[in-house]
């Protein structure tokens, strides 16, 4: 294991820093069923980070945790070198904590340009009335805003549907605009669950390219749930993976690849 | 014309004519592009200055006189100002078309031994690198768009932005050596070399000289009378002559503004936004937006649709004659101009034509009902025919003398003559100098006085000396039996169906006519959404019984309108089958200008063709694909083999009774 405090780059010239976030034996009950039993890993600065595990394994849950959806009854987060109290998710993401969701989560009847610009919602500052009045700084800002939102629609090639309303996009493009909204958020970690469930081919690969582009580009810390292990293995620097709750396995693709707890989840075992 | 043209007031070349605009016309806008939502604008003067830092970056990374530079992307204001600075320097730009794979891109690269690439992005880079081993010329990638290119190595790549950088930077080392050489350029200078598409063989590289340019550009400009006030949309591929000439040549030449589009999937909105008043779009384009409007009026509520078919049909009857100017009465203007505001006002501004002035289209023939349809709105849509050869024109219609079926009157400055075996041959200002590296193709192309082979037959109109074109001369063949066989003529008319993408017809040599059909996904998607038909893949629509049937009604349609054309009649199709998979220039079997390469489709699809002809039913078939990354995969299908009923010709009819 690599030393928590330095850094290091890896073999494709990405500077991956020190821990930015550690989960410290977390415990997860929901009344006598145990979601998540005493796991403990961290995420390093700029790396991409992969959990997967079998169907009910506990990896949204764990997400979940991350994103302060659900406060754990023991074990403590660790962001940033402190410890992070009981906190709100929209405390969590103040902090600078951004995520997609599973089952998309957008605003339907509103155009893409508009979903994507309420991920901006932390760097606005006036208040209802200034932005009701919409003169002055609410004006300067909207602007400012805008242009930030602008990069990202430039960044993930979605151009073409900054007006329609996210209705009637199809679901490949749905979960793209699930991803600029969490960027635009300009995010210090973020969270993608699934992002490429229930997707062909050709759109993984171009949603494969998007979370590696994000990594290189704005070196966004990522920790992303997935089911697909070839895209796993393609995407991640290291991997944690959970079967029943429980960690049992945590490295590099090739470490856990060949980890013989994690062949057994995954292929199951012959009990004689 | 014994003696050569030569340049007015001394505007012997592009860069020559960017500086005349940069003081002429210094606060015009020169050149736009949407980024981030919001059309930046660039005056000719800033222009100027953005060539000039290029061009300087250039000579600073060793670029001689002579060299080539290749140039691929999509239409930004970067590129053409790559061109011209290429030519600023001595250089000769030579733009390939983006969508090209690796193999295709680096036959060109080294036929024209490119010293240099400015190119688009990573995708551009990355299929260069793919092919840097067989191009020993290559030495130096700038690309312009850096996302995922951070991490490359960076000893022959370089940043768009740096190399203007550098070239700012050595101003005063390099300018005097800038200006000698702008000044060297004259009217034989090579001004830009384009690859032709070629429909059959390896892509030619035409030499275009600053005269053959800017005379082309200056005379085709007076003909429609063009003005530093014209925008356009530039937004088709660079490669092209057409948008060398429409925009480089007639733009530096006029001083108009030339607009470039967000990305090729927001063209439309582009459209619509800057409303160009001078707009060129090959027949395909005005087919898909015709089939769109359609499409949408078909979902539009009862009164609305009413109100369209009813004012449709008014400006059928009298919209293209009120365009040309001709007598019609106040009646039916006062209705026209009603319908104006309810109907074709908002039509052509959604569509983007509010202010076209003059639109052209070109490349292959346009549906009748698809051109009448343009102009009864108002739109003042015209043809042309021209080829690379001839730097873009050898026939246009002049305004008031526009017809579906004809290109035209001679283009200002150019000869027409018909050979005795009926090919078109010209001559102009505008003849290509050569063919690079390919004196054989030259001698066979263009003869010592000057005239250059069309390829084309086509003969001059009785009355009104306008120029028809028939067909490829070399896809004119003889059936069996001896009659002229004429497949493009057959195969326009099955694609002016909305329904038809694509259609290739076979006969030469056989006693009857086959086809092989693409369907239009926009089109029959829309219909079978309509009717309640379910599918899951292209394949399954296009091998749909119903479909079937519908295209067999289309069949029997040209079959029956063929039958009334004396000359034609015996190219009835008789059999037909609909393609699995869309003919695509990736696979081959089109060119990048997307005209189907005849022999490659009859060889690759040689069992589909048999069976059209041994009398089988249906026929079972494994495909090569290949995918936009290069990468090869298999389809395989059964496909029916329809037959169609044919139409008796009137005279047999008349023998019967």
């Amino acid at each position: 294991m690599l030393d928590a405090s330095e850094g290091h780059v890896t073999a494709d010239g990405r500077k991956i820093g020190g821990v930015v976030m550690e989960m410290r034996n977390i415990t997860l009950r929901f009344g006598g069923v145990v979601a998540i039993k005493d796991i403990s890993f961290d995420i390093r600065e700029g790396e991409i980070r992969a959990i997967i595990g079998p169907n009910g394994a506990g990896k949204s849950s764990m997400l979940n945790v991350i994103s302060g959806f659900y406060n754990p009854q023991e074990g403590e987060v660790w962001y940033k070198g402190q410890k992070r109290p009981p906190m709100k998710p929209y405390q969590v993401a103040q902090q600078g904590i951004a995520r997609t969701f599973q089952n998309i989560a957008l605003f339907e009847g509103m155009s893409v340009l508009d979903n994507v610009m309420t991920g901006r919602i932390r760097q606005m500052k006036t208040g209802l009335l200034a932005q009701a009045l919409w003169k002055g700084r609410a004006e300067a800002e909207e602007v400012a805003n805008r242009a930030a939102v602008e990069k990202i629609i430039d960044f993930l090639e979605i151009q073409h549907i900054r007006k329609t309303p996210v209705s009637r996009l199809p679901y490949g493009l749905k979960k793209r605009v699930e991803l600029a909204r969490a960027l635009a958020a300009e995010p210090s970690i973020l969270l993608l669950d699934e992002p490429m469930a229930g997707m062909n081919v050709e759109e993984k690969e171009d949603m494969s390219r998007f979370i590696l582009d994000v990594n290189d580009e704005f070196g966004t810390t990522t920790v992303l749930i997935e089911h697909d292990m070839g895209v796993v293995m393609d995407l991640s620097d290291r991997v944690v993976v959970m079967d029943y709750g429980k960690k049992i396995g945590d490295g590099t693709p090739e470490e856990v690849r060949s980890n013989q707890a994690v062949i057994d989840a995954y292929l199951g075992v012959a009990h004689d | 014309m014994a003696q050569p043209l030569q340049p007015t007031e001394g505007m012997a070349s592009i860069p020559a004519l960017l500086q005349r605009n940069a003081t002429r016309l210094a606060d015009r806008p020169a050149y736009r592009e949407k980024e981030y939502g919001i059309w930046q604008s660039w005056t000719w003067a800033e222009a100027e200055k953005e060539v000039e830092a290029l061009a300087l970056g250039l000579i600073n990374l060793g670029v001689n006189e002579g060299d080539f530079v290749a140039i691929i992307g999509r239409n930004r204001p970067h590129f053409y100002w790559s061109m011209v600075a290429a030519q600023s320097v001595g250089a000769v730009p030579v733009p390939l078309y983006q969508d090209s794979a690796a193999a295709e891109m680096a036959y060109v690269m080294d036929h024209c031994g490119a010293r240099v690439a400015i190119v688009e992005d990573q995708e551009q880079v990355d299929k260069l690198i793919e092919v840097r081993d067989e191009l020993h010329q290559l030495e130096h990638i700038i690309y312009v768009d850096p996302r995922g290119l951070r991490k490359y190595d960076h000893h022959k790549l370089h940043r768009f932005i740096d190399i203007q950088e550098q070239g700012r930077a050595s101003y005063y080392e390099w300018i005097e050596d800038l200006k000698a050489r702008r000044e060297r350029l004259d009217y034989d200078s090579i001004c830009v070399m384009l690859y032709t598409s070629g429909t059959t063989g390896k892509p030619k590289g035409v030499v275009l000289s600053n005269r053959n340019i800017i005379e082309a550009s200056k005379s085709s400009a007076a003909f429609d009378n063009l003005t530093k006030d014209e925008e356009v949309l530039a937004y088709l591929p660079m490669a092209w002559v057409g948008d060398f000439i429409f925009s480089i040549g007639q733009a530096c030449w006029c001083g108009f503004c030339v607009n470039c589009p967000e990305s090729p999937e927001t063209m439309q909105t582009d459209l619509r936004e800057i409303g160009p008043t001078y707009f060129f779009a090959p027949p395909r384009v005005f087919e898909t937006q015709l089939t769109n409007v359609m499409i949408r009026m078909e979902d539009a509520g009862r009164a609305k649709k009413w109100l369209f078919d009813h004012f449709m049909a008014l400006a059928r009857r009298v919209g293209p004659a009120i365009l040309d100017g001709k007598p019609v009465g106040a009646l039916d203007r006062l209705r026209y101009a009603i319908g104006n505001i309810l109907v074709y006002g908002p039509l052509k501004d959604t569509l983007g034509f509010r202010r076209v002035r003059v639109g052209y289209t070109a490349g292959e023939a346009i549906g009748p009902e698809i051109f009448d349809f343009y102009r009864s709105l108002g739109i003042n849509l015209k043809q042309l025919y021209g080829q690379t050869e001839a730097s873009v024109f050898i026939t246009a219609q002049p305004d008031g003398e526009v017809r579906s079926d004809t290109v035209g009157v001679p283009a200002p400055g150019v000869e027409i003559r018909i050979s005795e075996t009926g090919e078109v041959f010209y001559r102009s200002p505008g003849t290509f100098e050569y063919y690079y590296k390919n004196p054989e193709s030259t001698a066979s192309t263009k003869d010592a006085e000057g005239w250059v082979a069309t390829g084309d037959a086509g003969f001059f109109e009785e009355g009104s000396g306008h120029l028809r074109i028939i067909d490829r001369a070399k896809d004119v063949g003889k059936m069996a039996d001896g009659r002229l066989f004429a497949p493009k003529y057959v195969e326009n008319k099955l694609k002016f169906y909305p329904n038809i993408l694509e259609a290739v017809v076979f006969g030469n040599g056989r006693e009857e006519c086959t086809a092989f059909i693409n369907i239009d996904l926009a089109a029959v998607g829309s219909w079978a959404e309509r009717n309640n038909i379910g599918y899951a893949s292209y394949q399954e629509l296009a091998g749909h019984p119903q479909v079937l049937e519908t295209i067999r009604g289309h069949v029997e349609e040209v079959n029956r309108s063929l039958a009334d054309d004396p000359m034609l009649s015996h190219c009835q199709v008789h059999r037909f089958l609909v393609l699995h998979k869309e003919l695509d220039a990736d696979d081959g079997e089109m060119t990048r200008t997307r005209k189907v390469r005849r022999g490659v489709i009859s060889e690759k699809y040689a069992d589909l063709l048999t069976a059209l002809y041994d009398g089988s039913e249906e026929v079972f078939t494994t495909t090569e694909v290949t995918y936009e990354d290069g990468r090869k995969g298999a389809i395989s299908a059964t496909l029916k083999i329809v037959t169609a009923q044919v139409a008796a010709v009137p005279e047999q009819k008349v023998a019967a009774q």
